[in-house]
């Protein structure tokens, strides 16, 4: 199996279903000519044209209800967020439309549209540049969303999410862009929506993540096992469907869990995964289900205060050995 | 006597849109009692006096044009071809509604007769129309999108990125602004810089024209037009159309901005009133056999809603339906 970065896994994905599928065009700010803010676009216009390879006006909440449009007109758009905080313009297209249109027209249609958007914190981008969004899409029913963690996945995922007849919002991880990985070559390795996986197991305590926090969820239980504590590892891949079967079981049978979660604390997706498990596992967890969250402030630009605001591998080992301590 | 009428469209298709009017007004009328007995609830925002543009426009469009619209749409999804008993259903909540009773009066849909929806949040529809003319252009069809939206829509950004994109992207978009000179309460002049809606398309090197909207007969050469421009153009285009509804903004609205001089002064310009007589100066069609038309379209609506109230309600399990594929 080759190795690739999770950008040019994501770069693959779109080439592969755009070569497989005609009625896949990609749009979005400099995706076209410019290749992308990120170069996740890279090489698309000169292999497949300007007619299906859209460079767009910087009109955000256009770019998803063009994408709207486009899908009940026949297409199946691939649009691009130049990152997740510029999703907060599209929020009316995305939440009073995207999400809508399908149920409040009585299932007359659907919306084939994967909506990408590069996200999350640690690049010093400050305080508009470093949101984890996540959790806003997660609440709203009518939208699927996908946030890889690994190139295979990036890959997989991302062609699920084309194929799929729903609209997706596909979260991708600026800082795992340059992250390497094992990526089946084969055109029709799909990742499916709604089944989390088990990249590592254990017995003594389950960490759920998603994207990057999965990565140092993997590298918080690397260490953990030099101290002889052996944990397991689900990365949940799809927030919806949310697979909570795999994290239930997991938490079942090790009786504690660690929640990580990028976005802020409050409120944020980590309470309802750990109030899912509490509500499954109640009588056989042995300790309460802790989280490890992004601190409820707006982003400082100083990298000395922005590691503090996201979680580090040290505080998911800090929180795994708390958890570890508590008896009840 | 010559008819003027009669050079522009066939006796037939004259009284077709006669019996579309009447049959628009017979619908909200209708609609307005059902709501005042309880048997219509929500949001209702109701058509009455702004037939002509629904029915001169729909005219104006070749079948499979798109339609667009925003909550006050009832009128153009039935001239469309919408069956009122579905959509009475529908309005009423019932499981034979247009949209299985989940889309309720604001919400109306059908894309078997490329009637693309009706809208609720103010604006909402613009980038939609967009992307389905993006879409047939891409799929080379023959077809365009036409977009409707009140006065009220244009101080939204949908608006400007619409425009902007329709034109930029060369997409086949008829803009039709429904100009009756109310958001809501706020009167045009006091949330528009430039109340002359047309004069916007400049800005984004669309042309524009400006019509009497409650002249069905202007609506339908303007549109039929526009139409045929957009179509050998692959470019946008907008009309705006001056109306004017008779009822308030909604069914909760007394209508106290407006002084009852102007409601007069407009009604005085009924669309229906005004073609009818026409028809009767130019010969086409006798009183009586005008007043046989409206009679046939209540009994059509009487028929609507008594299919509505008949109909049963959703089940139970259609509450997790019809949300993913």
């Amino acid at each position: 199996m080759p190795e690739m970065t999770y950008r040019d896994a994501i770069n693959l994905a779109l080439k592969e279903e755009m070569r497989r599928d005609p009625s896949i065009v990609v749009l979005g700010e400099d995706v076209a000519l410019y290749e992308g803010s990120f170069k996740v676009t890279r090489g698309l216009l000169a292999e497949f044209g300007e007619e299906r390879v859209k460079d767009t006006p910087i009109s955000e909440n256009t770019i998803i209800g063009v994408s709207v449009g486009a899908a009940m007109g026949g297409l199946r758009p691939v649009a691009e967020l130049m990152t997740v905080n510029f999703a907060l313009l599209a929020m009316d297209q995305i939440v009073n439309h995207m999400a809508k249109i399908r149920s409040m027209f009585g299932g007359q249609t659907y919306l084939p549209i994967t909506v990408r958007a590069p996200g999350g914190g640690g690049s010093q981008l400050a305080a508009q540049h470093s949101q984890s969004l996540e959790t806003y899409f997660m609440h709203c029913p009518g939208i699927y969303v996908a946030m890889p963690a690994t190139p295979a996945d990036a890959k997989g995922l991302l062609k699920s999410c084309i194929r799929d007849n729903n609209p997706v919002m596909f979260l991708e991880h600026e800082l795992l862009y340059n992250s390497k990985g094992e990526v089946p070559e084969d055109p029709e390795f799909l990742v499916p929506l709604g089944k989390a996986a088990v990249m590592r197991e254990g017995k003594d305590l389950t960490i759920v993540a998603y994207s990057r926090m999965s990565v140092l969820a993997l590298q918080a239980a690397a260490e953990l096992e030099k101290d002889g504590i052996s944990c397991e590892v689900v990365d949940l891949r799809t927030l919806n469907p949310l697979d909570t079967e795999t994290f239930i079981a997991s938490a079942r049978r090790t009786g504690r869990a660690v929640v990580v979660e990028e976005c802020w604390r409050t409120a944020g997706l980590g309470s309802d995964i750990a109030f899912r498990i509490h509500e499954a596992c109640f009588d056989t967890l042995l300790a309460p289900v802790r989280r490890v969250s992004g601190l409820d402030v707006p982003m400082p630009y100083s990298r000395k205060l922005e590691k503090l605001c996201i979680p580090q591998v040290e505080t998911i080992t800090a929180a795994v050995k708390e958890v570890l301590s508590e008896k009840y | 006597m010559d008819s003027k009428l009669r050079a522009i469209l066939p006796d037939q298709e004259l009284l077709k849109l006669y019996q579309q009017m009447v049959l628009s007004r017979e619908f909200e009328e209708s609609c307005a009692e059902q709501y005042t007995k309880g048997h219509i609830t929500g949001f209702l925002h109701l058509y009455s006096g702004q037939e002509a543009v629904a029915v001169g426009a729909t005219a104006g469009l070749h079948k499979d044009d798109y339609i667009l619209s925003a909550y006050r749409e009832h009128a153009q999804a039935i001239v469309r071809g919408a069956d009122p008993k579905r959509v009475m259903a529908e309005l009423f909540g019932k499981a034979t509604g247009i949209c299985k009773g989940k889309g309720g009066s604001m919400h109306l849909f059908d894309p078997g007769l490329s009637f693309m929806g009706g809208y609720a949040i103010v604006g909402g529809q613009f980038p939609i129309a967009v992307g389905l003319a993006f879409a047939a252009k891409y799929r080379k069809e023959d077809r365009i999108s036409a977009c409707f939206f009140g006065d009220g829509a244009v101080n939204q950004g949908t608006f400007h990125e619409g425009l902007n994109w329709a034109r930029l992207w060369n997409l086949p978009v008829l803009f039709v602004c429904e100009n009756n000179f109310y958001g809501i309460g706020t009167e045009v002049h006091r949330s528009s810089a430039l109340a002359d809606i047309h004069k916007r398309a400049c800005g984004y090197d669309i042309p524009a024209v400006r019509i009497d909207g409650m002249d069905v007969m202007a609506v339908y050469e303007a549109v039929k037009w526009g139409v045929d421009w957009v179509r050998e153009n692959s470019r946008p285009y907008l009309i705006e159309a001056m109306t004017y509804r008779f009822r308030g903004h909604s069914m909760a609205d007394p209508g106290k901005y407006r002084s009852a001089a102007e409601v007069e002064l407009w009604k005085a310009r009924d669309p229906i009133v005004g073609f009818a007589k026409r028809l009767a100066d130019e010969r086409i069609a006798t009183g009586e056999q005008l007043e046989v038309i409206r009679e046939k379209a209540a009994a059509i609506v009487q028929e609507a809603v008594k299919f509505a109230e008949e109909s049963p309600w959703p089940e139970d399990d259609e509450v997790y339906k019809d949300i993913y594929v």
